[in-house]
């Protein structure tokens, strides 16, 4: 079953943070280093190449992240990532693979969380007995993650790390 | 201690939590340290930041940031949704690498084309620009002068721009991105209706039988219609959906008549259709006789590329691209009669069966359809055509105007619109669908602006395109871009675009919140304030005005591009600008600047601070002392005022999600041209197609004609470029965003798998794609979202590593002025 080893969840996610945070950090030494001379970094999958319009080669196509650990949300409203494979899935109008798990009634089976119960409601609030339609697409707002390094570091806050403190 | 079971799994989540989010590790997790303000969120609504969908979204803000962002469940558009760039909004402004200076290229202290980038003050940076600009207006005058905007500005920042360009320094070398984008869309409502924009809405989605996507990928690109389209055709069973594209990509997963077809054959297959339903008897005669007029239009007319192009040398062409001769229905039926299924068939590569079940979608009079179409359609080498064409097949069964039948032309930026085409930043266009060749329409707009007569130019400036070529050319020399990134996005770019931003006689200026592509390849790079770090306005494809407040600051000293525009026209007097007879003749506007005539001229400015809402910040209004956008939002919207572009009070918008124009007596209108629906539509009319004087719509008998360039021998297969889901723009924002970065890293070619084979190509190999223009390296992708047909390659250009358009040819439709991205030919090359 999925997402079951709670403890390595805590480890992993230790860990890729810090990574994360470390890689943040030595972007950042370097841009603050040299500040003065060129004030801006040179990243090329954003900014282009130092050399404008040249080629360059292109590194390896990223992997997916298939550790099936559950990743923190950014805050409580985002969708939550897909941490496993899903190479081969069928999603069309004649069938959801997804919801072969995530469904209400299979999540025991699998061990899947189940699909939020807001998928449930229509577009007035209604709430139906199953997955409303809409919703029918799950990776309109759900997407995998590779093992890609983030670019530039992103600087949001948690809103539980700003604001009034006790 | 002792814990019960259910204590011991809660104290080893909290500990879980605290460890993810890499935090000290407290003993027990606290219920509300800090009591409830510490949980407290601050939230306000605003549109989202992306596509033309304008879904409303709640902005959670707490300590001056945006902590968290979601669906606005009283949003009509969206109801609560958003996709998954909508849900990462709350990232999209704290990438580490924001620009909060200006920067400008210097040598030994002083301004150099060949200098380095250095930080210096706005001042410094306005009083080079100005003197750059009054340099070139000295040598060249006003058409030297050129302005590239986009629809992403808010309202108030193109028509701040639209104001300063042509009133103030008198040029109309205005144009917005959008012209890439959806000119065709805008040059065909008008041609055909005579106004611009649909008449219907999103709410068609939910009343409507059939829907038909006409090259558009709305699962990736509009990914929350296409929830609507999704709740009706799963919702109910008798609903079909018809997916027409040039490969299979994600939409088709939800069709029931998937296909692809060769590029630019869509033109042969609406003139099937339209064959279809004058063959099988199901012309609705009534509407017809009574509502539509029909026009022959000019062919052989070209691909819009330099005149002395080999391509464009070749093709024999019409005086004017744009001109038509009214026929009758007799003689639009037999033009149409070549368009035989076996014939059509065998042109698209479309099995019979398909196009049938398709042309049945339109002429079965107990259908409603619903026609969807975007850059399919509009980077089209004959877009005007493509989006007239689908037209003639509403109005030839009547299907318009009315719950559910709808040819709906959807668009890709937040405003393209609000800003591009409704306040009319196209290089030949004034608001509420004026236009500056027409005297007529000058002289109100000089009214309205509060400007002599005879200022406004008559000439429409440099498109898009144009104004890439006369900056390589040298006739362009001060340039000013804002929100868009340009050398990324246009043509044949390291060709007809690179050089004319590095020409040594031209003075490159890029306004934007990020360093791109285009800002590095600039003079000037200027920090703009983004989204809701100012207050704003955007109007989506559906005629909806949505305004939103300044929620936040922006970092260090950025500003925004209203800001920008306003502060720069201070640095410019009248007696600099404007020629003296115009002066002579009114001495009042002597010596004044381009600010108090533009802007503090009694009327923009005649909203007071305590207008605004004490809640929220407004950056522009603090500075200039009255309330920016109320005034310049008041003084725009009494362009269209009683005259079908009606926009509601500005106060109004900071309550509600929304308006859909004409907003009359405080009530929006859902569906326009149909009585009992538009106020518009005099009693006893039925319908009328008020934008045109005889209140009929046309359609038009134009043929299929082949794209400006097609796979040969050496050059083999098919380019179409676009986008994914995880990336909109340039991917600017969305790049910077961990989770969307992560969730597609970069672009890749993808590619039929036998194909890639027979090129000795595996799966994630490293190749060249290779045009007559230009190369880049990228890898290829057979599996995934897209299944590409053979001979055609899809590769996304949001990545500026691998910029494709060095790749794409310059050619555009010639009534439109918008460029093809979907086909030039290529060919691929392992590395």
């Amino acid at each position: 079953m999925r997402g079951q080893d709670r403890l390595r969840l805590g480890l992993t996610q230790r860990s890729t943070a810090l990574g994360a945070a470390l890689a943040g950090l030595i972007v950042f030494a370097c841009g603050a280093l040299s500040q003065d001379a060129a004030p801006i970094q040179i990243v090329p999958r954003v900014t282009g190449e130092a050399a404008p319009m040249s080629e360059v080669p292109v590194p390896a196509l990223a992997r997916p992240v298939v550790d099936d650990v559950r990743r923190m949300r950014n805050y409580p409203e985002q969708p939550p990532i897909i941490p496993h494979a899903i190479d081969g899935y069928q999603l069309t109008v004649n069938t959801n693979r997804c919801l072969d798990c995530h469904k209400r009634e299979f999540t025991e089976g699998s061990g899947a969380p189940m699909i939020s119960i807001t998928h449930f409601q229509d577009r007035d609030g209604q709430v139906l007995s199953d997955v409303t339609p809409r919703r029918y697409f799950c990776t309109a707002c759900h997407v995998q993650q590779t093992d890609a390094r983030p670019l530039v570091p992103n600087l949001f806050q948690d809103a539980n790390d700003i604001g009034p403190k006790p | 201690m002792t814990l019960s079971r259910r204590e011991l799994l809660k104290v080893q989540a909290a500990g879980i939590a605290a460890a993810a989010a890499n935090m000290a590790e407290p003993a027990i997790a606290q219920p509300v340290s800090g009591g409830v303000e510490a949980l407290q969120i601050t939230w306000s609504k605003a549109p989202c930041r992306f596509c033309g969908t304008g879904c409303g979204v709640m902005v959670g803000v707490k300590s001056g940031k945006v902590v968290a962002t979601h669906g606005d469940m009283k949003a009509d558009v969206n109801r609560g949704l958003n996709c998954v760039k909508g849900y990462f909004l709350s990232k999209i402004m704290y990438g580490a690498d924001r620009l909060t200076q200006p920067l400008l290229r210097k040598k030994d202290g002083v301004y150099a084309k060949d200098g380095e980038f250095t930080p210096v003050s706005w001042d410094e940076a306005f009083d080079t620009m100005a003197a750059q600009a009054k340099r070139v207006l000295k040598e060249k005058g006003p058409t030297a002068l050129g302005m590239f905007g986009s629809g992403q500005w808010t309202i108030f920042e193109g028509y701040a721009a639209t104001k300063l360009m042509r009133a103030g320094f008198r040029s109309n070398n205005l144009d917005p991105n959008a012209r890439h984008c959806m000119a065709s869309a805008a040059y065909a409502f008008m041609r055909t209706f005579g106004m611009d924009e649909p008449m219907g809405c999103y709410d068609d989605f939910e009343a409507t039988d059939a829907f038909v996507l006409w090259g558009s990928n709305m699962a990736e690109m509009h990914p929350i219609l296409w929830t609507r389209v999704a709740d009706r055709r799963l919702g109910y069973p008798h609903v079909k959906v018809a997916v027409l594209s040039t490969f299979t990509n994600r939409s088709a997963d939800l069709a029931d008549i998937p296909i692809v077809f060769k590029p630019g054959t869509d033109l042969a297959i609406l003139n099937y259709i339209a064959n279809h339903i004058i063959t099988t008897g199901r012309v609705n005669t009534d509407f017809v006789d009574k509502h539509t007029t029909f026009l022959r239009g000019a062919t052989e007319i070209g691909y819009g590329l330099r005149p002395d192009d080999p391509r464009e040398v070749a093709a024999r062409k019409a005086e004017d691209p744009a001109a038509t001769t009214p026929i009758d229905f007799e003689a639009y039926a037999a033009f149409v009669r070549d368009y035989t299924l076996d014939k059509v068939s065998e042109l698209t590569g479309v099995e019979p069966g398909f196009l049938e079940q398709l042309a049945e979608l339109y002429a079965d009079p107990k259908r409603k359809v619903v026609s969807l179409w975007t850059m399919g359609f509009n980077q089209h080498v004959r877009g005007v055509w493509a989006n007239q064409l689908v037209y003639n097949l509403h109005l030839l069964t009547g299907k318009i105007s009315e719950p559910g039948n709808s040819p709906f032309s959807l668009t890709g930026q937040p405003s393209a619109c609000g800003t591009a085409r409704e306040v009319g930043t196209f290089a030949h266009r004034l608001p509420a669908d004026m236009t500056v060749v027409n005297p007529e329409h000058r002289k109100h707009a000089e009214e309205i602006w509060r400007v002599p007569a005879g200022i406004i130019p008559e000439k429409p400036g440099y498109h898009a395109v144009e104004q890439d070529r006369m900056l390589k050319d040298g006739k362009l020399n001060f340039y000013w871009i804002q929100v868009n990134n340009n050398l990324q996005a246009a043509p044949n770019d390291s060709n007809e675009t690179y050089p004319g931003y590095r020409n040594p006689d031209n003075f490159i200026v890029v306004s934007d919140a990020y360093p791109t592509v285009t800002a590095l390849a600039a003079d000037l790079i200027l920090p703009a304030a983004m989204w809701v770090e100012k207050e704003g306005a955007y109007g989506n494809a559906e005629r909806r005005t949505h305004v939103w407040h300044q929620l936040v600051k922006a970092p260090g000293e950025a500003r925004s591009d209203l800001w920008q525009l306003m502060e720069f026209s201070k640095r410019f007097t009248t007696d600099e600008v404007w020629p003296a007879e115009i002066l002579d003749a009114n001495p009042n506007y002597r010596g004044l600047t381009l600010f108090d005539v533009l802007f503090k001229n009694g009327h923009v400015d005649r909203f007071p601070l305590s207008d605004m809402d004490p809640a929220y910040d407004n950056a522009e209004s603090a500075d200039f002392g009255f309330y920016v956008h109320k005034g310049l939002f008041e003084e725009y919207a009494s362009f269209g005022r009683g005259h079908g572009h009606d926009l509601g009070p500005y106060d109004l918008y900071h309550e509600v999600r929304g308006l859909r124009w004409p907003v009359v007596d405080g009530k929006e209108t859902l569906w326009r041209y149909r009585e009992g629906l538009d106020p518009y539509v005099k009693p006893g009319k039925g319908i009328e197609f008020y934008g045109n004087k005889d209140g009929k719509a046309r359609i038009l008998a134009v043929p299929y004609e082949p794209p400006a360039e097609s796979p040969d021998e050496e050059y083999d297969v098919w380019l179409v470029t676009g986008r994914v889901l995880e990336h909109w723009h340039s991917g600017s924002m969305t790049m910077r965003v961990p989770e969307l970065y992560k969730a597609f890293p970069g672009a890749r070619c993808f590619m039929n798998a036998e194909d890639a084979r027979k090129r000795g190509i595996n799966q994630g190999a490293e190749i060249r794609v290779i045009s007559r223009r230009g190369e880049i390296r990228t890898r290829v992708e057979t599996r995934g979202r897209n299944r590409m047909p053979p001979g055609v390659v899809f590769v996304p250009w949001f990545d500026a590593s691998q910029l494709i358009n060095k790749a794409t040819l310059d050619a555009t439709d010639p009534i439109s002025k918008q460029t093809d991205f979907k086909k030039c030919a290529v060919k691929i090359v392992s590395v």
